[in-house]
């Protein structure tokens, strides 16, 4: 991993390319955490494949509820030879859900953004395909939200099997 | 000390009695039994039966299942075809692919929102009559994960056997399958409509509809 | 076929499979031919691709130019359900995602959950969980084979390779209780001590276990219809793989030796002497050949951590994480209090986000894990390579014939229940 220092020196290089870009550096846990602002994203994972980062192995959301701003995009990146790791987050709401895409870039991010998509509602601006991957393409909703309920049927046991719904009828 | 000798004796009297089984079933079909002696010969040797019930027979040993894995459960399922808890041995072992050809859908997995409509499609597909076994908690009752994504099988299909487990083992589908077999070789209704009570269920094409092969009525109705 | 076609046709000169011999069609007058690709729906339901898995391809013949993957037919929302649920309930969840791989999910978690809480997993603990780790491993490419070898129509094998996954599922059923789904690894270590004679059984099945390799690739290496279906089939190179996140044999069969348990060793891998086995084609052949010899390192492994097992705890002493010996129930306030905090509300995680790589059968599979201080997770993701790896097969199977391409889903390896999650 970079560690605190490297980061720091990584924090440093991006603000020289766009003061505004990086918004935090976070060193936890032995990891390299860099916050960047959704419109930096791009830019940011292309200074990194330069330092190394030649792999994108993971894109993920999280949903920060009930903090603002709501919605994380988490990018995993990976230094083989090396053998480093290095993450970027960027946070966004839900009033304006969008980052630009990675995926012209880094074509692993393909599916990934599509699922965050579907499941949180993050736009990814550029994304050649940006439809619903795991939920059906009708669903209304975004259910990896935290304020999404987790649903479910009510189980029969038997205590409560005379009050059978009887969906076969 | 008494040393009995029941071996030899019951052989050869077995022997003696086959023998003359054979003799009478020569005269038999030579024509030469009498009245009396035709009769005993018949309830003797001759089984007979309902054609329904060997039909019944037949049918729940020989059914064909269809391959349909959905999750975990179907790597269980694919251990009962293995070796060692051998599905083969009931005459169940001819997986097809089609529906079309098959008795049995074995639901092996959880059902989630988006496949349900595909399953329900696949088991109209299937031609009278058919079963189905709902394997693993997932299919019978949202089994470990209660939430928004799955639906339990008996919500849009009928199921005959629920077997329970995450997932069963391949002995408890080998049992829910034997209560299958009797289930059939007991030669039930045919149509799961009958057997269930679900009429009011099917599903009613509009008259312009271009599906060709769909019995006529008034309004087309289809299975 | 090699077709010789009119210069105003749709599609280019096609040049899979030079062992047929070419059709001369120059004859035949072509200018009122209308040629289209035709879009061909490999639905959820279908016997060749592992799992609910759709597929939308457009055929020119049998030459296929594009294919799409549709998924999410087994989508479980296991990620949410997480959220629901205290930590140690979390890895029966979290162990369903890649049914076959069902001690890697939990440990992917664990570790996660581990970094986050700074648990040390004494070393007992760590050489039980590569052991059964390694055995799950040697299961899922057994599962793997058969699957492959049925859909390419050696049926045989599928019984043979099920007849060993029996063996193992024995050797799991005798020290977790469960065939599948184990919910052995636990956080901090794993569940429970293995009984004795067990370690025996384990070194019996390894005794036995390369030489059922050996008549695998009997069976398999030299067969000739094996070879054509498989050599020089869906090549592709390294850097493109890469480029789609391609990881685990896929790659290695591809020639990158990138194997986590080498280049960044957790849980004591790097106590153990193995070899990453790496193709030098990149075709089919070559990631089948790469999950065989994986199989016979795997092996090694387990004989060399059942020759080194340390003695002493198998789960952390930290009675705040894990659940005292049952014995000092009766004796110990404390550790009645802590059974008692851990059964009912479980134990809570330090405030973090922490993302935990392991390399599972198909690739690195990593999890996530958001913790907000109380006792479930604020957010449960697992970096599937299923997921990843699935992206990769509009490449792999341009221009290949149709039934190239079903041996090709089949050495991909996907397992749906872990792109689906």
């Amino acid at each position: 991993m970079p560690d605190a220092t490297g980061l720091e020196l990584l924090a440093g290089e991006l603000r020289d390319a766009d003061a505004d870009g990086v918004l935090d550096t976070l060193f936890f846990r032995d990891k390299s955490v860099l916050l960047v602002a959704p419109a930096f994203v791009p830019a940011a994972l292309e200074h990194l494949r330069g330092k190394g980062f030649r792999a994108l192995m993971s894109v993920h959301g999280v949903d920060y509820f009930p903090e603002e701003p709501r919605l994380g995009v988490h990018y995993e990146l990976l230094d083989m030879h090396e053998v480093d790791r290095i993450t970027v987050k960027t946070r966004v709401s839900t009033e304006d859900p969008h980052v630009p895409s990675v995926t012209p870039a880094w074509p692993t991010a393909n599916h990934q953004e599509r699922e965050i998509f579907d499941l949180f509602g993050v736009h990814f601006d550029g994304h050649p395909n940006l439809t619903r991957i795991l939920m059906p393409d009708d669903y209304e909703g975004h259910p990896q939200r935290r304020d999404f309920p987790v649903g479910g049927e009510p189980v029969l046991f038997t205590h409560n099997e005379t009050k059978s719904p009887g969906w076969w009828k | 000390m008494e040393i009995t000798r029941h071996q030899d004796g019951a052989k050869s009297l077995q022997q003696t009695e086959f023998r003359a089984r054979q003799l009478k079933a020569r005269d038999m079909l030579n024509g030469d039994l009498d009245e009396a002696d035709l009769e005993q010969h018949v309830r003797e040797s001759i089984v007979t039966t309902t054609v329904d019930k060997a039909l019944a027979w037949a049918r729940g040993n020989s059914i064909y299942p269809m391959t349909f894995g959905l999750a975990c459960c179907a790597i269980e399922m694919m251990s009962t075809v293995g070796s060692r808890v051998d599905v083969a041995r009931f005459g169940w072992e001819a997986y097809r692919g089609s529906p079309r050809q098959c008795d049995l859908l074995i639901l092996s997995g959880r059902v989630s929102i988006k496949m349900a409509p595909i399953i329900r499609r696949v088991w109209d597909q299937m031609l009278e009559p058919k079963w189905a076994i709902s394997m693993g908690a997932c299919c019978s009752s949202m089994g470990v994960f209660n939430n928004y994504a799955i639906v339990p099988a008996d919500k849009f299909m009928p199921i005959a056997v629920h077997v329970p487990g995450c997932p069963p083992r391949p002995e408890a589908l080998m049992h829910g399958i034997l209560k299958l077999r009797q289930h059939i070789l007991d030669d039930p209704d045919e149509g799961w409509r009958a057997r269930y009570g679900g009429f009011g269920t099917e599903e009613v094409f509009p008259t312009d509809s271009i599906a060709v092969n769909v019995p006529g009525g008034e309004e087309g109705q289809g299975a | 076929m090699q077709a010789e076609r009119s210069e105003d046709a749709v599609s280019d000169v096609v040049q899979p499979g030079l062992r047929e011999q070419t059709i001369d069609v120059s004859s035949v007058d072509t200018s009122e031919l209308h040629e289209e690709l035709l879009t061909l729906n490999f639905g959820p339901v279908h016997p060749a691709t592992h799992g609910v898995l759709r597929l939308i391809a457009q055929l020119d013949g049998e030459v296929i130019r594009d294919i799409k993957p549709v998924i999410g037919y087994v989508h479980t929302g296991i990620e949410k359900t997480a959220e629901d649920k205290s930590y140690w309930k979390v890895i029966p969840v979290v162990e369903r995602m890649d049914y076959l791989a069902y001690m890697f999910n939990p440990m992917a978690f664990c570790g996660a959950v581990e970094t986050l809480a700074q648990i040390e997993v004494p070393p007992r603990g760590q050489y039980l969980r590569v052991i059964h780790m390694e055995l799950n491993r040697i299961l899922s490419h057994l599962v793997w084979l058969g699957t492959s070898c049925l859909d390419l129509g050696a049926i045989s094998m599928f019984w043979y390779c099920f007849r060993d996954r029996e063996t193992i599922n024995d050797l799991f059923e005798m020290s977790t209780g469960q065939r599948m789904h184990t919910r052995y690894i636990q956080v901090g270590g794993v569940f429970e001590d293995v009984p004795p004679g067990w370690e025996a059984k384990v070194r019996e099945f390894c005794a036995e276990m390369p030489s059922r390799v050996d008549q695998f690739a009997a069976l398999l290496d030299n067969n000739e219809i094996f070879n054509q279906r498989m050599r020089d089939v869906a090549t592709v190179d390294e850097q493109t793989l890469l480029d789609l996140g391609i990881t685990g044999p896929l790659l290695r069969a591809s020639g990158n030796p990138w194997d986590l348990r080498k280049a960044a060793p957790y849980c004591s891998y790097d106590h153990f002497d193995f070899q990453i086995p790496v193709g030098t084609v990149g075709d089919n052949y070559d990631r089948y050949s790469c999950r065989l010899q994986e199989m016979r390192e795997s092996v090694k492994i387990v004989t060399q951590a059942l020759d080194g097992l340390p003695e002493g705890a198998y789960v952390t002493e930290d009675r705040k994480y894990a659940l005292p010996p049952r014995h000092e129930l009766a004796t110990s306030m404390e550790a009645l209090i802590h059974h008692f905090k851990l059964v009912t509300e479980g134990f809570r995680v330090p405030p973090g986000e922490a993302y935990y790589p392991i390399e599972s059968p198909r690739g690195e599979l990593a999890c996530f894990v958001r913790s907000d201080g109380s006792s479930k997770p604020a957010r449960v993701h697992m970096r599937e390579p299923s997921f990843v790896n699935l992206q990769a097969i509009t490449t792999m199977s341009k221009d290949l014939y149709l039934a190239d391409f079903i041996a090709t889903l089949a050495m991909l390896d996907p397992i749906l229940g872990g792109i689906d999650r």
